[in-house]
């Protein structure tokens, strides 16, 4: 839904019309322009923010080291699980990449995807339907730990499954 | 659906010049406050011209309660009065009614020096533009003695996250180049990120999340409508408006990694620009039209890199660190401000296209988003003081720093608008 002002935006244009009469000494004059701003709107009811179920209780959130991608080792089991469970009983997923604050937003946006395909890479190999899986990455923008500190980072270098 | 047209409450609390270093021989101005006769206003317009003066950096003002008395005309004036407080120069006006709603307001720039008026000027507007009037005003008074343009007159556009009940609101605002009179564009659930300026400032791009995935949308400012450019599976990211507003630079993922793509506006078509498998993001344009600057890290760690458009030659420009990235061109077409790790903090350098010469800015840490004003005078970035996401300023020769703190909530990717009129 879009809010449009046409009677203010009309209004402050004509507002906008010289006045010129005084004796006062003048060089030059400068008007001012009407540039007002008006507010756009989320259509709200296009958000699905709907709580997927995941079937299992193996670890849904797999953390990654500082600028990298890869997998740790301690994350294969947790995702040989899932892959198991997709396979046996295929359902769509999200993978939800993330990183920390460092570096800069459309860069950690990348670096987001980045990890969320190597989740992705590893289920598939394990057999599981690359058309099952959804990416999305949030890079820097929804932090699971607030605070600017090694700690912090540490739990937001992340995919979440979902 | 949600209900937007509450006023928004601020985000600034109040804007706290620091001037770390100045300028070392500031130019003494005194802004005689400007007589009103009998005219109610809020705003005190003396006081916004000599703040906007002082924030330069390149000023310094003679306090009101100093001054020997208030001329409002330069034939008020007793130039003596002036010289004994050391003033150079001098600013005097008046606002009279003119009709309905409507006032003018003639002011005079006297150089106390040479005992002369160095212009007269009128301006005229309505009540709801004082504050307009003000930076004209100085605008004027600032391209007079540093013959470098002003850019008072200039908005910024940022984003605010806060949490709100346990949960998160992303705004999207619009405010005055001094914080003041924001102005909410959008709200939402969902993040919003990478607000690029139409060059006619009337217009800008962002990417919303609001449908579950990125997406890059363009706002007109008037008007408020609305119309999504993409909705590509991935990223869809880093939006920057070409030079002659006609196509937009963008960052997509669709074909299994970060590509940069031009779209052309009129006919909605996507050219794809780079073909790497390294992640390729923030482009942004030269004043040409046929070059973008953009991040890389195909040679092993982020690096800016320059991209002909018609024959997709490209260069890296940075060798030095190894993260430089989201450059911000300056309007020289020579100065980039870019994000640079040293040592593990993140700061904000500037680098010479022509000699290659990159120099660390500033002093805070985790910095991010630079935006350099139209007149290249200063720049503006996103940092952290404590928890807090703050936005920032320093000059583009580092000796000129303020910081906007934020009353609630983090306040981020400050993005400067071009001249707007």
């Amino acid at each position: 839904m879009i809010q449009t002002n046409k009677f203010g935006l009309t209004a402050a244009v004509l507002s906008m019309v010289l006045v010129g009469c005084s004796s006062a000494p003048t060089d030059e004059s400068t008007d001012i322009e009407d540039t007002s701003v008006q507010t756009g709107q989320v259509d709200a009811s296009v958000i699905d923010d709907s709580a997927i179920e995941v079937a299992i209780a193996a670890d849904t959130v797999f953390y990654f080291d500082y600028d990298k991608a890869l997998l740790k080792p301690e994350s294969r089991a947790a995702l040989l699980e899932h892959a198991a469970s997709l396979n046996s009983n295929p359902r769509s997923v999200r993978l939800e990449g993330h990183a920390d604050e460092r570096g800069t937003r459309e860069y950690n946006m990348a670096l987001g995807e980045r990890r969320a395909n190597a989740v992705k890479e590893f289920m598939v190999l394990q057999g599981v339907s690359a058309g099952l899986i959804e990416v999305i990455s949030y890079g820097e923008e929804r932090a699971a730990s607030y605070g600017s500190n090694d700690s912090a980072w540490s739990m937001n270098r992340r995919v979440e499954l979902k | 659906m949600l209900l937007l047209l509450v006023l928004s409450s601020s985000a600034w609390s109040e804007l706290v010049i620091r001037v770390t270093q100045g300028n070392d021989k500031p130019t003494i101005v005194a802004v005689s406050p400007i007589a009103l006769n009998g005219i109610q206003i809020k705003e005190d317009i003396g006081s916004i011209v000599e703040a906007d003066l002082k924030r330069s950096g390149l000023f310094s003002a003679i306090p009101r309660r100093d001054m020997l008395a208030f001329p409002s005309t330069a034939k008020d004036v007793y130039y003596r009065d002036w010289r004994i407080l050391g003033t150079e120069y001098l600013v005097v006006g008046a606002m009279i009614p003119v009709d309905e709603g409507r006032y003018q307001l003639d002011f005079s720039l006297l150089n106390v020096t040479a005992q002369k008026t160095e212009f007269n000027h009128r301006v005229s507007g309505t009540k709801s533009q004082v504050r307009d009037l003000a930076h004209l005003i100085s605008d004027k008074i600032y391209q007079e003695i540093t013959g470098i343009r002003g850019a008072f007159s200039t908005r910024l556009a940022y984003v605010t996250a806060n949490r709100e009940n346990g949960k998160y609101v992303y705004r999207l605002n619009v405010s005055d180049a001094d914080g003041a009179r924001e102005k909410l564009m959008l709200e939402s659930p969902e993040p919003i990120m990478s607000p690029s300026w139409a060059p006619n400032g009337k217009e800008l791009a962002y990417v919303s999340f609001e449908t579950g995935r990125p997406a890059i949308f363009r706002q007109n400012l008037v008007t408020a409508s609305r119309q999504q450019l993409t909705n590509f599976t991935g990223l869809n990211g880093a939006p920057s408006w070409s030079p002659d507003g006609k196509k937009m630079a963008l960052v997509l993922s669709k074909d299994g990694n970060p590509e940069i793509y031009m779209l052309d506006l009129a006919t909605n078509r996507f050219t794809r620009l780079t073909r790497h498998f390294a992640i390729d993001t923030e482009p942004t344009w030269m004043p040409d039209g046929k070059h973008l600057l953009f991040t890389s890290d195909r040679g092993g760690t982020p690096q800016i890199y320059k991209l002909n458009i018609t024959s997709k030659a490209t260069q890296r420009l940075t060798f030095r660190g190894n993260y430089n990235a989201r450059a911000s061109l300056a309007p020289d077409g020579r100065t980039l401000a870019l994000i640079h790790r040293a040592s593990s903090t993140f700061h904000v350098a500037s680098f010479d296209l022509v000699t290659g010469r990159l120099i660390e800015l500033t002093e805070t840490r985790l910095d991010e988003s630079p935006t350099v004003a139209p007149n290249g005078a200063m720049l503006m970035y996103a940092t952290k003081q404590g928890d807090r996401g703050v936005l920032a300023a320093v000059s583009l020769d580092a000796g000129v720093r303020y910081v906007l703190p934020a009353k609630s909530g983090d306040v981020r990717e400050p993005a400067w608008s071009p001249f707007l009129r």
